[in-house]
């Protein structure tokens, strides 16, 4: 009981302690199990927030390890994915659910 | 349909390797298998009432409701195995004890059985959802969808024949240690699981703190490979975690032993503990 306390006040202090996120807006749309752009340039060391528009009728995961990220977005909807701060470099992402077409980079400049 | 079936396969396991971590780990205790079908039952339908809602509760929160619906589910799969590794540490000698003495079934341990049938839901949920949605996914297309489908369905019965596997793998282990070895097993999964539902905290934007990389081993192991997922779900590895991962890791597991420690009965004796 004791341990758990200790993980729930820690847990409390950093979200306390964490400030509130600024982010700006991209947007990457799902057709045909493609990404569109497949490319997005964004600003390095800031936290970013892209909106994924899926457009087919299947859901699709927009998963990255790079950018340490899992987000299933339903068909015909969208989802918000919210990424960085990154170093500049390249983030490959991809749609699990299509991995052959699904496919796009993150650059961070 | 190769694809389908390797899709829902991956999901499944993670689930299934929690699944038999379960069953070995209550190995010998009364009414088990009925708690362990409640779980898994409760599991499935959680999982299509979680996919109906997919939209909702992704845009619940500003856009961050998966994230948080995932960390919470993570978090309270954390504290029921840490609950039920304490009263392993209370009571795991008994059992293994009356195990045996009668080589049957143990009626006690009612109690960490709902801890570890609300795990066994739990896990069966988070990852069921995708499964479904996926299914649904195909379903809804139509075009090429019965072949799609017939892999999607072999993957779920080779997820069940890997958790199956799992299971009897852990049996091998002979009496004496399964509940040393299995609560190990659960206090690491309990370790990655904190330390994923932390990192779905700074995917919605609540904790953002500590988020640099600390390494990048995605060279050596991706985590994408089906190896690397059963190490994540096991041993919660992680081809670049955040320093903040890698604390929540090291503090859940210190928590778990510290909370085993003191859950421990009062001294016995002559207490000779064995070296594990």
């Amino acid at each position: 009981m004791r341990g758990i306390l200790v993980v729930i006040g820690i847990v409390g202090l950093v979200v306390a302690a964490s400030a509130v996120a600024r982010a700006d807006d991209y947007v990457l749309t799902i057709k045909d199990h493609r990404f569109s752009p497949a490319e997005i340039k964004v600003p390095a060391n800031q936290r970013i927030l892209i909106t994924v528009i899926n457009e087919d009728l299947t859901p699709e995961e927009f998963d990255s390890s790079a950018l340490k990220v899992e987000k299933v977005v339903a068909g015909k909807s969208s989802g918000v994915v919210r990424i960085g701060p990154l170093k500049p470099g390249r983030y490959p992402f991809i749609g699990e659910y299509n991995e052959a077409t699904a496919k796009g980079t993150v650059i961070a400049e | 349909m190769l694809g389908a079936l390797i899709i829902v396969f991956r999901e499944v396991i993670e689930a299934g390797l929690i699944v038999g971590i379960v069953m070995a780990a209550t190995r010998g205790v009364l009414g088990r298998g009925r708690w362990v079908t409640i779980g898994v039952g409760g599991g499935v339908l959680g999982a299509s009432v979680v996919a109906m809602f997919a939209g909702a509760i992704s845009d619940a929160f500003q856009g961050a409701g998966q994230e948080l619906f995932n960390a919470a589910v993570l978090g309270i799969a954390v504290i029921m195995l840490m609950w039920h590794n304490a009263w392993m540490a209370r009571h795991g000698r008994e059992i293994a004890d009356e195990m045996r003495r009668v080589g049957t079934a143990v009626s006690e341990g009612a109690k960490p059985l709902t801890a570890l049938a609300i795990v066994v839901g739990l896990a069966v949920l988070r990852e069921g959802s995708e499964v479904v949605l996926f299914l649904y996914g195909i379903m809804a297309s139509g075009t090429s969808g019965s072949a799609l489908l017939i892999g999607g369905v072999l993957g779920i019965a080779a997820g069940a024949a890997f958790t199956a596997l799992t299971y009897f793998g852990l049996l091998a282990i002979p009496n004496r240690h399964i509940f040393s070895v299995t609560s190990w097993l659960i206090a690491l999964l309990a370790a990655g699981m904190a330390a994923q539902a932390m990192q779905f905290l700074n995917n919605a934007g609540l904790v953002v703190a500590l988020d640099s990389t600390v390494w990048d081993t995605s060279w050596l192991l991706s985590e994408k490979s089906i190896f690397g997922r059963l190490l994540h779900t096991l041993i919660g590895y992680s081809e670049q975690p955040t320093e903040m991962q890698l604390i929540v890791y090291i503090a859940t597991l210190f928590a778990m032993f510290l909370l085993m420690r003191v859950a421990r009965p009062s001294p016995r004796p002559p207490l000779h503990a064995p070296a594990e």
